[in-house]
């Protein structure tokens, strides 16, 4: 079987973005986003008095990892491999699919389970193992909700956040051929159990165990996967080898710093004080260990971040992935993950697609934004998420990648503000006309060369003022005194 | 040129550096031997006997359960009662730890004690935590024929004995006695810390407990502080 899952549509995006909110479905399963991942966050962070300090050291760790990573990447090699590990450098995507195929052949692999990684996804494992004849299994509940659906992960965090428990128990009824048709699965609790014995057995025989890692630790040559559902855990305990898939930035120097992230990780993304399994891995099984693997791999993916850590785009390798920016962001509430076309969806998303697929190619994903600020605002690392896309939305204007639309509006602003005079008198002379045209409905349902917005909603006709008129008019007026009600 | 070393090429090309900089290396030296702090909550910060309360209070935020026994003679009768309030056999796995190992579990005559690690058949275990952490209500278990890891994954059912003394304000304190244990820059194969017992909130975001792990953590902490 051969998945397209991993092709990025992020070039169609507004096709996908009118595709997402026509779906009936999609759109009750996205109203729990906002209700749920927002106030749950708020309310943690509310009761800890330390959280934003600990977000400026969150952000100031990962800085100054970033500004020695060469360093702590020397630390850190030197710690994993001295406790018995082996690493592996993967410049490509191509690269790391070869070396996990390459480990997975030589422990004579049928099948693995994997644990939750987004840079599995990014790398586009599954179908690779696939095509090779190795099965891979998700284990995480919603990874593997979609991955029977053959989907990508929709959050980064909640990969099955696009779907109704109705979906999801058609998909498990389509799947689990083996389990009597009549059974009842009304209840969450009844898909759930019926996941976890599915997936017991997938765990018990797997060959080869694949996570992907949180953070690694440069002063132990530990990796840290942090799960709620132990998934991750059974996936790298009970298999012959662990491979640790993992990408550049997630090194951290010591413990002490490892502890300051994981206190606004959990907090950011579920609004949990922590999650439940926080695991610190390092090497294989030691002589007397009664369990856990033989062999313990990592692979290190730089897909272009030793590039990116030069450049304007250095803040976005602070990401911890948490997906607190796209919880709060109003274009990912109406459209979800999917309309993103790739791997990454949201604020984080439209940052980070750009710099791994080119600029070319994910263009729109920048360009959707309000620039509200709230990704910003809750951001664990603070990352400048409106001021990057910023970035992008220019290099793509500069590198003449805008439609020709966009550009000629652009050309045709930029004459008139650069002339305040002429721009006064043209707007003064469009309020007047809009006003006096719009002055039986207030409003208009159609408007030459506005029909983007017309389409959707009508545009309010103005009072036949512009703003810098009536603010002239008000400079000469005299002020209300204080205390009078205007 | 190898993958590594265009790997460490393009990174101190993108960093202008050559990596053998002295005030660089100095300071990632010093803050791996140095492991500065950060940032430590004022949370967990108090005398030992409310230290204990909070971590108590934690766990059952986390949808866990915790109790306090006056010495290790006392954990056969608290297993026995937890089992028995859960319609369970009175049936547990454990390992080698030595505190494991010198309980009087006969007790209670009518526990049935297996040792060694699981193969996914045992309805409950017991395990030993290394520490726990107040600030969060979390247990700190470590691997080895001591705690094998299974038992803290597979089971329906974890029991976690915690002496009090190791409960730790925070996670500061609770890795600077992994440093001590384990020795600087070495860590046993596996550092499991467990907040709560396995969940998921993937199908529309309902939190349901139980999700791969156990259904039910409950701590048994024993002693004075």
């Amino acid at each position: 079987m051969t998945l397209a899952s991993h092709i990025a549509t992020s070039s169609r995006f507004k096709d996908n973005a009118r595709a997402a909110l026509a779906d009936a479905d999609l759109q009750d399963a996205l109203s729990f986003v906002e209700v749920n991942f927002i106030a749950r966050r708020r309310e943690v962070a509310d009761r800890l008095p330390e959280f934003e300090a600990l977000r400026d050291s969150a952000r100031d760790i990962k800085d100054h990892t970033l500004a020695h990573l060469d360093l702590y990447l020397e630390a850190y090699e030197e710690r994993l491999i001295a406790q018995g590990g082996h690493l592996h450098y993967a410049v490509t995507a191509q690269d790391a699919r070869e070396i996990i195929l390459d480990i997975c052949r030589g422990a004579g692999a049928t099948t693995v389970t994997k644990g939750k990684s987004m840079v599995a996804e990014e790398i586009g494992l599954n179908d690779f193992l696939e095509g090779n004849g190795i099965t891979p299994v998700e284990t995480d509940l919603g990874e593997y909700i979609i991955q029977l659906r053959h989907e990508l992960p929709s959050h980064i965090i909640a990969p099955a956040v696009h779907l109704t428990k109705a979906q999801i128990e058609d998909e498990f009824r389509r799947a689990h051929t083996h389990l009597p048709a009549a059974r009842n699965l009304d209840e969450p609790t009844s898909l759930l159990a019926e996941a976890r014995g599915v997936l017991r057995e997938k765990f018990l025989a797997a060959d080869v165990g694949i996570t992907g890692a949180n953070f690694l630790v440069a002063e132990t040559g530990t990796s840290v996967i942090v799960t709620n559902e132990g998934n991750g855990d059974l996936t790298q305990t009970l298999p012959r080898v662990h491979i640790v898939l993992a990408s550049l930035e997630k090194l951290v120097p010591t413990l002490e710093d490892l502890a300051q992230l994981l206190r606004v990780l959990a907090r950011s993304a579920t609004g949990q004080e922590m999650s439940v399994y926080t695991t610190l891995s390092t090497g294989p099984r030691r002589p007397d260990d009664p369990d856990g693997p033989g062999e313990y791999h990592v692979v290190l993916l730089d897909n272009g971040r030793s590039s990116m850590i030069g450049g304007a785009f250095r803040d976005m390798l602070r990401c911890i992935r948490c997906g607190a920016c796209m919880n709060h962001c109003p274009v990912y509430h109406a459209v979800g993950g999917h309309a993103y076309g790739w791997v990454y969806p949201g604020p984080m998303g439209a940052v980070l697609t750009p710099s791994l697929i080119g600029i070319d190619k994910a263009g729109h994903l920048p360009n959707a934004s309000t620039f509200c600020g709230r990704c910003e605002e809750v951001c664990p690392v603070r990352i400048p998420l409106p001021r990057l896309m910023r970035s992008w939305r220019e290099r793509e204007f500069e590198r003449h990648l805008s439609p020709a639309t966009v550009r000629g509006g652009l050309a045709l602003w930029a004459f008139f503000a650069t002339r305040p005079r002429l721009y006064g008198l043209a707007t003064a002379m469009a309020a007047r006309l809009l006003g006096w045209a719009g002055r039986a409905r207030g409003r208009f349902s159609w408007l030459p060369l506005a029909s983007g917005w017309t389409r959707c909603r009508d545009f309010p006709a103005p009072h036949g003022e512009t703003f810098q008129s009536r603010w002239k008019r008000r400079e000469k007026a005299p002020l209300p005194r204080p205390g009078h009600a205007p | 040129m190898t993958a590594r070393e265009l790997v460490f090429a393009t990174l101190r090309r993108s960093l202008g550096v050559s990596g053998s900089e002295a005030p660089r290396r100095a300071a990632v030296a010093a803050r791996l031997a140095g492991h500065p702090a950060g940032v430590v909550p004022a949370r967990g910060q108090r005398p030992p006997l409310e230290r204990l309360d909070l971590f108590a209070r934690m766990v059952d935020a986390s949808a866990g359960t915790a109790e306090r026994v006056a010495t290790a003679a006392d954990i056969p009768a608290a297993l026995a009662a937890f089992l028995r309030g859960l319609n369970l056999p009175l049936r547990v796995r454990h390992g080698d730890d030595p505190r494991l190992v010198a309980v009087p579990w006969d007790a209670e005559p009518a526990l049935e004690i297996r040792r060694g690690a699981s193969d996914g058949h045992d309805l409950a275990a017991v395990s030993h935590a290394f520490a726990a952490v107040a600030e969060t209500g979390t247990l700190v278990l470590t691997s080895g024929p001591d705690n094998p890891t299974t038992l803290n994954f597979l089971p329906d059912v974890h029991v976690v004995v915690v002496d009090a003394a190791d409960v730790a304000s925070d996670f500061e304190t609770a890795l600077a006695g992994l440093r001590q244990r384990y020795g600087v820059g070495t860590m046993p194969r596996t550092v499991n810390m467990i907040t709560g017992p396995s969940r998921s909130a993937d199908i529309e975001q309902t939190l349901l407990l139980g999700a791969h792990g156990p259904r039910k953590l409950h701590v048994i902490v024993v002693g004075n502080p």
